[in-house]
């Protein structure tokens, strides 16, 4: 079957193959999981340039649209890798809250050194993610209901725990620590550029989206991300750890929502009981826009960095229009189900394409 | 004749009080193909699983290149060089062709400490593999999904030889195909018996057996029912054998449609 374009009836063949590589070229440009993503951040750019072109299209508005989305990016960037791996996350917005409830009672009510406190709190993050991911592999209960749990209990001692010690709902006085300036410096401060004020927090989360990119991509274990999320025993079989693989993705997710967590006390300069609550399913979001599949195995981060842009721009777009932001989620929904559809679409015709060519190639077979 | 390359000599294997296998021997050399023929029932995929290392026997001999062996897991016998190629291939149908062919085997490369997967080596080598097994990949990226059965079965087996496999056990890899897709994974049966595997093809289909086979061993209710050398046995044989010669009536029948399919297979292969 191989050789087939060598054989003697040279014209049939030599036009067939002509069609395939034609066909390879769109192929290759649909077959990418974010395309839709990108087409749908078109869409809603090109939408709000049209109402409100004057701040839209200024330096301030992009300014303000990656304020906007740079920490649901970082977030969407690990629940997307999570999410390739085959598993959800449904405490990872709740965790946002916990892990800055704990580095702030540390650093105020028990006057622990702040990068202590912060570190405790990552350990505590590690810690949660580990027991999330062991629940799930040892049980084989789906992570939805794993981590829904999980959501719940640390979303009732957030409250719990953080009234006891303050007798409020939030931790405040974080920035009369010592060493909270460094913090600041680190986790989320402000910079001007072009005359107007950027965040650090949106150069973390283009270094975390590059970063787990060439992971996802370029290293072996991406492609064990790939397999896990696939079929986890077909990767076992191949020889692939697939129970630390997924193990690891819930630590990366619950790491990510540590520094999502630092990243917000430093700027609010204080701990909110209720913070993150409902973020999760934004996460999410932002990773399916981004062409992750629920059912795993397939997907982007870049695709899912830009499901947070979507966001952004949403979030910005309204102000700017003028609306009432009470239609923020209306419109959100409204995004969410075209993003979808495109998404749906292209990688549908994407599939058509490969099975055309499949089918093609066998009929070839057939003929010689 | 020279040692075989894998022996097993009087496998009992009982689950409970359940007898799945009585007292069967089989033989593998190197470059040829011995062929475990049986019906539903027969305690093939009891044998498959003992050779791949799933189950360990509860009487008698597994020896591997003279060599007595007690295998605790798959692993152990795939890093000796036992690859099974299951039904299910273990493929992952949304990836590309060459993150499946190197899953778990990514040929790496170090740029100071850190340590990047070879994509570029990756796309390049699985063409290259695929084309000695006579396969033209024309888009290592293309998804696995969206290949045919047959091309799947290739994959799968080419991976296998590629990564040093010294036998091949195949569990029904023509069970699933049409007539053409079949024909083709013969070939590649043929193609790596030529490189000095020895190959374990297992299947209830004596038209498939029969072009490639060097060995034919026909399993019945878990025991030998015959063990024997292509010369000494004709298709005809094979298929009666299989069907047992005890419903002759019914046998006729499946002898005519067999027929057919065999005239069908040889054109095809």
């Amino acid at each position: 079957m191989a050789n087939s374009t060598s054989s003697s009836t040279a014209p049939v063949p030599l036009k067939t193959d002509e069609r395939i590589v034609r066909v390879g070229f769109f192929q290759g440009l649909f077959r990418q999981p974010e395309i839709g993503a990108l087409i749908g951040a078109i869409v809603v750019w090109v939408f709000f340039a049209i109402i409100a072109p004057e701040n839209w299209i200024s330096v301030n508005g992009v300014a303000r649209i990656l304020d906007s989305s740079s920490t649901l990016g970082i977030m969407a960037v690990a629940v997307a890798l999570l999410m390739i791996g085959g598993e959800f996350d449904l405490s990872a917005g709740v965790m946002t809250g916990t892990t800055g409830l704990i580095a702030g009672m540390l650093a105020v009510k028990a006057h622990v050194n702040i990068w202590l406190s912060i570190l405790i709190s990552l350990a505590f993050a590690l810690a949660v993610g580990y027991v999330n991911g062991l629940i799930v592999v040892k049980t084989r209960l789906p992570s939805f209901i794993v981590t829904l749990a999980t959501f719940f209990v640390l979303r009732g001692a957030n409250v719990g725990v953080t009234r006891l010690m303050t007798e409020q709902v939030l931790v405040g006085g974080i920035d009369r620590t010592a060493g909270f300036g460094a913090a600041r410096l680190l986790f989320n401060t402000e910079f001007s550029l072009l005359g107007a004020t950027f965040r650090t927090v949106t150069i973390w989360w283009i270094v975390i989206t590059i970063v787990a990119t060439w992971f996802l991509q370029r290293t072996r274990y991406g492609n064990w991300v790939f397999a896990v999320g696939g079929d986890a025993n077909a990767a076992r079989n191949s020889g692939v750890p697939s129970d630390r693989v997924k193990i690891a993705l819930f630590m990366v997710t619950s790491t990510a929502a540590w520094l999502v967590g630092m990243m917000s006390i430093v700027r609010l300069r204080s701990a909110v009981a209720s913070e993150g609550i409902g973020q999760e399913f934004i996460y999410i979001i932002a990773a399916v826009i981004g062409g992750c599949l629920l059912t795993g195995g397939y997907g982007s981060v870049v695709g899912a960095s830009i499901g947070a842009i979507i966001f952004g721009m949403a979030r910005v777009g309204i102000v700017f229009a003028g609306w009432d932001t009470d239609w923020f989620y209306s419109f959100l929904g409204i995004m969410l189900l075209a993003a979808v559809l495109v998404n749906n679409a292209t990688r549908r015709r994407a599939e058509a394409v490969s099975v055309a060519a499949a089918k093609a190639r066998t009929e070839k077979e057939e003929e010689t | 004749m020279a040692e075989p390359l894998l022996e097993v000599r009087n496998i009992t294997k009982l689950f409970g009080s359940v007898i799945a296998l009585s007292e069967v021997s089989a033989r593998v050399y190197r470059g040829e193909v011995t062929c475990l023929l049986g019906d539903n029932g027969a305690g093939k995929s009891t044998l498959i699983k003992i050779l791949s290392g799933v189950y360990r026997p509860t009487e008698g001999q597994y020896l591997f290149e003279g060599k007595s062996m007690s295998f605790r897991s798959p692993r152990e016998a795939r890093e000796l060089g036992i690859a099974t190629v299951y039904q299910d291939l273990a493929l992952l149908p949304l990836m590309p062709i060459w993150r499946n062919f190197f899953l778990g085997s990514e040929p790496q490369k170090s740029w100071g400490p850190l340590r990047a997967f070879d994509v570029a080596s990756a796309r390049r080598r699985v063409r290259e593999e695929m084309a000695k097994m006579g396969i033209d990949i024309r888009d290592p990226d293309q998804a696995v999904g969206t290949m045919s059965g047959g091309e799947r079965q290739s994959i799968a087996i080419s991976r296998a030889v590629y990564f040093g496999a010294k036998v091949l056990i195949l569990d029904e890899p023509t069970a699933a195909l049409g007539v053409r897709q079949a024909g083709m994974v013969l070939h590649h049966i043929v193609h790596a018996k030529r490189r000095g595997l020895g190959i374990i093809f297992i299947t209830h289909n004596p038209n498939h057996a029969y072009p490639v086979g060097d060995h034919f061993v026909v399993l019945r209710r878990g025991r030998v029912l015959s063990d024997c050398r292509k010369d000494q046995i004709t298709q005809q044989e094979l298929i009666n054998l299989m069907a047992g010669g005890q419903d002759l009536l019914k046998l006729q029948r499946e002898l005519e449609e067999a027929q057919t399919a065999g005239n069908a297979e040889a054109a095809g292969v």
